[in-house]
């Protein structure tokens, strides 16, 4: 015991400080957060690879523990060619998808020819007090490399005052070889709290790719 | 104290190192900084929460330390029906707010009955080297569930080379009862720093609502 206690003193300022030597990254296995000063306001909550899922669902984490949530979305990859990619939130748990909300939707597209551009308002992809699942991508291919990255921003949640308002943006490729950025947001018209967000493509399943879902304190 | 040094000699290896048996959450609590290789890249800076309040400013924390800023807004509602939420920059920490800028905004909107859509740039709402404050959205409604939520995005305000640039993108629950998506964009047109903003409706109180600034470092 000795000998440990000269090595690890060797590892104690005058001041009775620990020096770094005293510290390697196995010192930190038991440290499960960190002093609020420190911490990152960026939390990842969960995380779900796709692997032919007819849907990824966040059914637990989205709470009142943070004021704002981003999903990323990593390379889905559809397995149905010329699919769409879609989302719908819950006031139960996840037991039912089918929150009412108003939605706007529009995306600018410029094909791999150069053949043309676009720039448009989706009038048939929006939705007026429906409760439907909202539309994220639309026309999503199904080659091998084709695939869809993007956020979704929730604000709110668990607010029993207010609608829940989301900001989507993502870029993908087209079944037609065109780049694609679609922008959508809305808010679910409800004063009951979001506690489930469900994810699926419109036809297919998700192949692959992960969604991330994150805290923002 | 003997009891003491054996169980401390047992929280360390031979080569004198903490065991992860030596180090909890409590060890921590004095750190308020860590190395750059684990420091996490987004800061929280000030959060202002509304009651009743003529505008929301942050005149400090806004410097040279990050490249960018965030301000997110959550549930921010007006007191005064359909109104527009606005901001404003300063660069005497906040004695004035009335920075020259050249803005564009454009927006899509869709109301609640199905009666019309709109994706279109907004002439009206846009500044040409102007001082006013700048819409991040408009038409605000004040129905107790309506609000505003977004993201105000400041890009190295500190810097006394460069204009800087700005973005914003919100969801908008409108007076007539739709929604409107706000995409706003453009620069202070200065070369001193920036280092206060200013959020305010153009009338009346903002009644409630948080907004966050964080520090996003990406070094």
């Amino acid at each position: 015991m000795g000998s440990i206690i000269r090595t690890a003193a060797n590892n104690v300022g005058a001041s009775g400080v620990f020096s770094s030597s005293a510290f390697n990254n196995a010192s930190l296995n038991s440290v499960t957060s960190l002093p609020t000063a420190v911490d990152g306001k960026m939390k990842l909550i969960s995380s779900q690879t796709a692997s032919g899922d007819a849907s990824l669902s966040f059914t637990s984490g989205i709470d009142s523990t943070y004021k704002t949530y981003c999903f990323k979305f990593i390379n889905l990859h559809t397995s149905s060619d010329a699919d769409g990619f879609d989302m719908n939130g819950s006031t139960d748990g996840g037991s039912n998808y089918n929150v009412t909300k108003t939605t706007t939707i529009f995306q600018a597209e410029h094909r791999e020819d150069d053949s043309g551009t676009d720039f448009s308002y989706q009038t048939g992809l929006d939705i007026a007090q429906g409760t439907g699942y909202q539309r994220i991508a639309q026309s999503v291919g199904a080659e091998n490399d084709e695939n869809v990255v993007g956020e979704l921003w929730l604000f709110n949640p668990s607010s029993t005052t207010y609608v829940k308002h989301f900001m989507a943006r993502v870029v993908l490729n087209t079944e037609h070889d065109r780049a694609r950025e679609m922008y959508t947001a809305g808010y679910f018209n409800t004063t009951s709290a979001i506690n489930a967000i469900d994810f699926k493509m419109t036809n297919g399943n998700i192949d692959d790719g992960t969604i991330a879902l994150y805290g923002i304190a | 104290m003997g009891t003491r040094i054996t169980s401390l000699a047992n929280n360390f290896d031979t080569t004198g190192k903490l065991k992860a048996a030596g180090i909890n959450n409590a060890s921590l609590s004095g750190i308020t900084a860590l190395p750059a290789g684990v420091a996490g890249k987004m800061t929280l800076l000030s959060t202002q929460t509304a009651s009743a309040s003529a505008s929301l400013s942050f005149t400090s924390g806004i410097d040279s330390t990050y490249d960018e800023y965030w301000f997110v807004f959550n549930n921010v509602h007006p007191a005064t029906d359909n109104v527009s939420f606005d901001f404003n920059g300063s660069t005497d920490s906040g004695s004035t707010y009335s920075v020259t800028k050249t803005t564009t905004l454009f927006r899509s909107g869709h109301d609640e009955a199905d009666t019309f859509t709109q994706l279109g740039y907004n002439s009206n709402e846009d500044l040409a080297q102007s001082t006013s404050y700048q819409h991040i959205v408009y038409g605000l409604g004040n129905d107790n569930d309506q609000c505003v939520s977004g993201v105000f995005k400041l890009y190295n305000p500190s810097s006394t080379t460069y204009v800087k640039h700005f973005t914003s993108t919100a969801s908008n629950y409108f007076a007539s009862n739709g929604n409107n998506q706000m995409n706003v964009a453009g620069y202070f047109n200065t070369t001193s720093a920036i280092d206060a903003i200013d959020f305010k409706m153009s009338s009346g109180n903002i009644d409630d609502g948080t907004i966050r600034m964080y520090g996003v470092s990406t070094s």
